[in-house]
């Protein structure tokens, strides 16, 4: 909170100038549905910490969560000055006729247009945290400890984040054609260990959030062509909502699977040639708000980051990047705008103001009218921090800045 | 687009809009524009053709604006070279990926951000320094690396042609573009896709922007104005403030400049030795028939000048004119007209005035004007006049605007160091110096881990004592690990 001095050039001494961060007043928070909990209170966090007015406005989707928000927050926090309003789609759009200092939207990209194109009205600055296709590169690990650290961490950060409904869950993987078939395998064998023969009573991993949800999922897997690519799971339970972690080898790339978030447990693997060809395949499409690879070879790793753009970019793991708070958490592109977590939550919902000190000592006689060309020839020495040239010229020994 | 050629010229519609930026993304996607080398040759092209036509650049402001030649070469060229060369001397260091402290929490980790460039950026830029504030934005989006587009106001038609001209012969004009026009075009260019837009102008017009961002979601930073209040204490070097006031009104485009000074506002007991002070200072700088003065811009259109005229039109408002308000619609011209209390309800306080109109408003408090200032639009800049600690703590604790400049006036933008931008109605997002660079690029954050150690306990089959240590683990606790280690 506290102010940041600024330096400046010795032509404008003496003066001071610093940066003092101020809240920019009444904020809108509007969490999504998957991490109800977190996706509320960690905006809120930074809001409050600026020193702002908030009101949060959590998923109609997740309602129970969303209940014990509004039961417990006024309960805790200052009422006056901290709210939460549930609700659905029309609740949120009285909200949004209104003048906010600030709106930060978690959630579909379709709603983060609604919500930026109401903020436009009152030119409200947004912050958007949007999703994509995140995709994870399996470069062809020789080493049986890497591979089977790697494809846990790949199975934890597709199935074991809500079913796979997380922005920064993997959508896909990308792998070489040979190695393929070793993945697919110790995908089988890890999947034994952490889900159990039965994975909904088992209860170690999430089921998909509505009945909606539930039949976009399926339909991704009705096309034949799809359904033939299964190798691992693909069966669905509409009563429990629940679908097994389905994993898929090579689904058409034109099928709605490899071209909308999946958003659920379904992980197709797109084999390639060469793994460097990964980088084209990303590179063709939107970006995404994370990059996953599993790699050593430092030159791979190196183009990646280079040539491909994503909001992040998390070598050998998955997901902990959040955790990381002196990282910067946002979308670049489809992916979002604007960024948060750690000091980066502070700052988004900051003002900072800029402050200049001068004083009544000197001053520069030369920058008001009358202009003459004398007044010009010492303004030119000025701008360029040319202290001799002015000396000179107020001397009369220098005519003109060459 | 711009000049007549002998060839037929094409209507630049929707259709030449989206071609142009697939070209540009084309250009992008080729990776030229990311190379430090292609930056820099940019900047430096910029710098050199800015020194070799620098009278070209003069005739063309004074086309426009009448804008005498100092006022053009210290407001305008003078401060777009400083920024290109503070640009190119920064560049290389901020182009350096920032190495970034890990916790324990992601233990053994290291990470770091590294900055890259959006992509295809839009830059449209006003008229009233149409020459700065068009290539400004250009130097911060080019040295981010990113390919760009500039749309340059019609309503200064010499500097937007000589723009045109000047990129198109001394840039790269496969990757840096002007594109002229008015509505259609400006309209045309809106509906594509861009990876930021970059807007400076007015509030009405900034919503139009902001809304066809939204379409695509593209981040918008917002350039806008406001009422830059000046409060005037009484215990001030009067001669100095009055000329720095002079500076900072008419000084500045004659009154059309974002932070110029809108309005003062000062104790009853000290205004009349306030205005004497300006009346003084005014002659002195534009002799006594200041509509004769060639050290004066003039209005920039009839549009404005007839929005100006009117603002004065207004019995209530014109009677309370002390000084000046002598207009001359052929030459487009005002002279520099003080006003004592008018009406809080009157157009002249209640819209940006943006013109040599500068109304005096007493109070009989200045600190309570600041607490009753909190409630109106935010503005891009606020001005305070005194020597006393207390009433400067105040007004900063108070006052909200872009920024803040004390006992000076429109000064703080020519310091690289301070971010120049708006709030609320003034705007969104700011450049200058490193500002401008951070403001075209992303910065992305890169995480790299190994694939040694592991916490068997971040999977399922969950269980309490997986619980235990992971709460251990993102506390960042050591002794709760061991803890929750050993089973306790």
């Amino acid at each position: 909170m506290s102010s940041k001095s600024v330096k400046l050039p010795i032509i404008a001494f003496p003066s001071t100038a610093e940066l003092v961060p101020e809240p920019v007043g009444l904020v809108l928070v509007i969490s999504s549905w998957n991490f109800p909990f977190g996706l509320s209170l960690e905006p809120l966090i930074g809001a409050i910490a600026a020193g702002n007015v908030v009101v949060i406005k959590p998923s109609e989707l997740a309602p129970a969560s969303a209940a014990v928000l509004a039961e417990t927050i006024p309960s805790y926090l200052d009422n006056k000055a901290i709210k939460v309003i549930q609700g659905g789609p029309s609740v949120c759009q009285q909200l949004l006729q209104l003048k906010w200092d600030k709106i930060f939207f978690t959630g579909s990209a379709e709603v983060g247009r609604t919500v930026m194109a109401a903020a436009a009205k009152h030119l409200t600055p947004v912050i958007m945290e949007l999703g994509g296709k995140c995709p994870a590169i399996v470069d062809s690990l020789s080493s049986s400890w890497d591979r089977q650290m790697a494809m846990k961490r790949i199975i934890g950060g597709k199935f074991g984040t809500c079913a796979g409904q997380a922005c920064i869950g993997i959508d896909y993987i990308l792998t070489e054609k040979k190695f393929a078939p070793i993945l697919v395998e110790q995908i089988k064998v890890l999947m034994k260990n952490i889900f159990g023969e039965n994975p909904v009573e088992a209860k170690s991993m999430a089921r998909i959030v509505n009945k909606h949800h539930f039949l976009r999922l399926k339909q991704l897997l009705d096309d034949p062509l799809v359904k033939s690519s299964i190798v691992v799971g693909g069966s669905l339970d509409e009563n429990h909502l629940f679908i097994e972690p389905t994993v898929l080898v090579d689904p058409p790339l034109n099928a709605p699977i490899m071209k909308e978030e999946i958003f659920g447990p379904l992980l197709p693997i797109i084999t390639l040639d060469i793994i460097e060809e990964s980088i084209d395949f990303i590179k063709d499409r939107p970006k995404p708000l994370t990059i996953y690879a599993f790699t050593k070879n430092r030159r791979l790793r190196q183009r990646l980051i280079s040539e491909t753009s994503s909001g992040s970019v998390t070598f050998n793991d998955t997901i902990v990047q959040y955790a990381a708070d002196t990282m910067p958490f946002g979308g670049v592109g489809e992916s979002g705008f604007g960024r948060y977590h750690g000091k980066f939550s502070f700052d988004a919902f900051t003002h900072e103001k800029a402050i200049a000190n001068r004083n009544f000592l000197t001053d520069f006689w030369f920058r008001l009218p009358p202009w003459s060309d004398y007044k010009l020839q010492l303004f030119k020495s000025v701008y360029r921090f040319d202290y001799l040239s002015l000396l000179l010229i107020t001397l009369g020994l220098k005519k003109s800045w060459s | 687009m711009g000049s007549k050629d002998a060839k037929k010229e094409e209507a630049f519609d929707a259709e030449a809009a989206r071609s142009l930026v697939n070209d540009l993304r084309g250009r992008f996607a080729s990776g030229k524009t990311k190379s430090c080398e292609w930056r820099v040759s940019q900047l430096k092209a910029m710098l050199k053709f800015t020194n070799e036509h620098e009278k070209d650049i003069i005739d063309a402001l004074r086309s426009d604006l009448s804008k005498p030649m100092v006022e053009s070469f210290i407001t305008e060229i003078a401060m777009l070279k400083a920024s290109c060369e503070f640009t190119l001397k920064g560049l290389k260091r901020w182009m350096m990926p920032e190495k970034v402290k890990t916790s324990i929490t992601t233990f053994p980790s290291s990470a770091e951000i590294v900055p890259e460039p959006l992509g295809v950026v839009l830059v449209i830029s006003a008229w009233n320094y149409p020459f700065l504030l068009a290539l400004d934005p250009v130097i911060g989006a080019i040295a981010a690396g990113n390919a760009v587009v500039l749309k340059p106001s019609e309503i200064a038609p010499a500097t937007s042609s000589l723009l045109a001209k000047l990129v198109g012969e001394y840039m790269d004009s496969s990757a840096v573009k002007v594109v002229e026009g008015a509505i259609p075009e400006t309209s045309a260019l809106l509906e594509q896709k861009w990876d930021k837009i970059f807007y400076t102008g007015n509030g009405k017009v900034g919503r139009i922007v902001l809304a066809a961002a939204a379409r695509f979601l593209t981040p918008v930073a917002l350039e806008l104005g406001g009422k830059c209040p000046v409060f005037v204490d009484s215990d001030v070097n009067v001669k100095v403030m009055a000329r720095r006031v002079i500076a900072g009104k008419w000084g500045l485009n004659n009154g059309q400049a974002c932070v110029s000074a809108d309005h003062i506002i000062t104790t009853k007991d000290f205004a009349p030795k306030l205005i004497d002070a300006l009346k003084v200072e005014l002659e002195k700088f534009y002799g006594n028939d200041p509509l004769k003065s060639e050290d004066l811009s003039r209005i920039v259109n009839s549009n404005h000048f007839a929005r100006l005229a009117k603002l004065l039109d207004d019995d209530k408002v014109s009677g309370k004119i002390v000084l000046g308000g002598q207009i001359e619609s052929k030459d487009l011209k005002i002279a520099p007209t003080i006003l004592l209390d008018v009406p809080e309800d009157s157009l002249i306080m209640n819209e940006e005035i943006f013109g040599p109109l500068l109304p005096v408003i007493t109070v009989d408090r200045l600190e309570d004007s600041f607490r009753s200032y909190n409630l109106k639009e935010k503005p891009l800049a606020a001005y305070l006049f005194t020597n006393k600690k207390k009433l400067k703590e105040e007004f900063v604790r108070n006052v909200s605007a872009g920024g803040l400049l004390i006992n000076d006036i429109g000064l703080h933008l020519a310091n690289p160091h301070l971010p120049f931008g708006g709030v609320g109605e003034s705007g969104m997002g700011s450049y200058h110096g490193k500002f401008s660079f951070d403001t075209f690029s992303h910065k992305k954050p890169v995480l790299y881990r190994s694939f040694g150690g592991d916490a068997s306990a971040r999977y399922p089959p969950y269980a309490p004592w997986k619980l235990k240590l992971l709460k251990a683990l993102l506390d960042g606790s050591i002794f709760g690990i061991i803890r929750a280690l050993l089973g306790w």
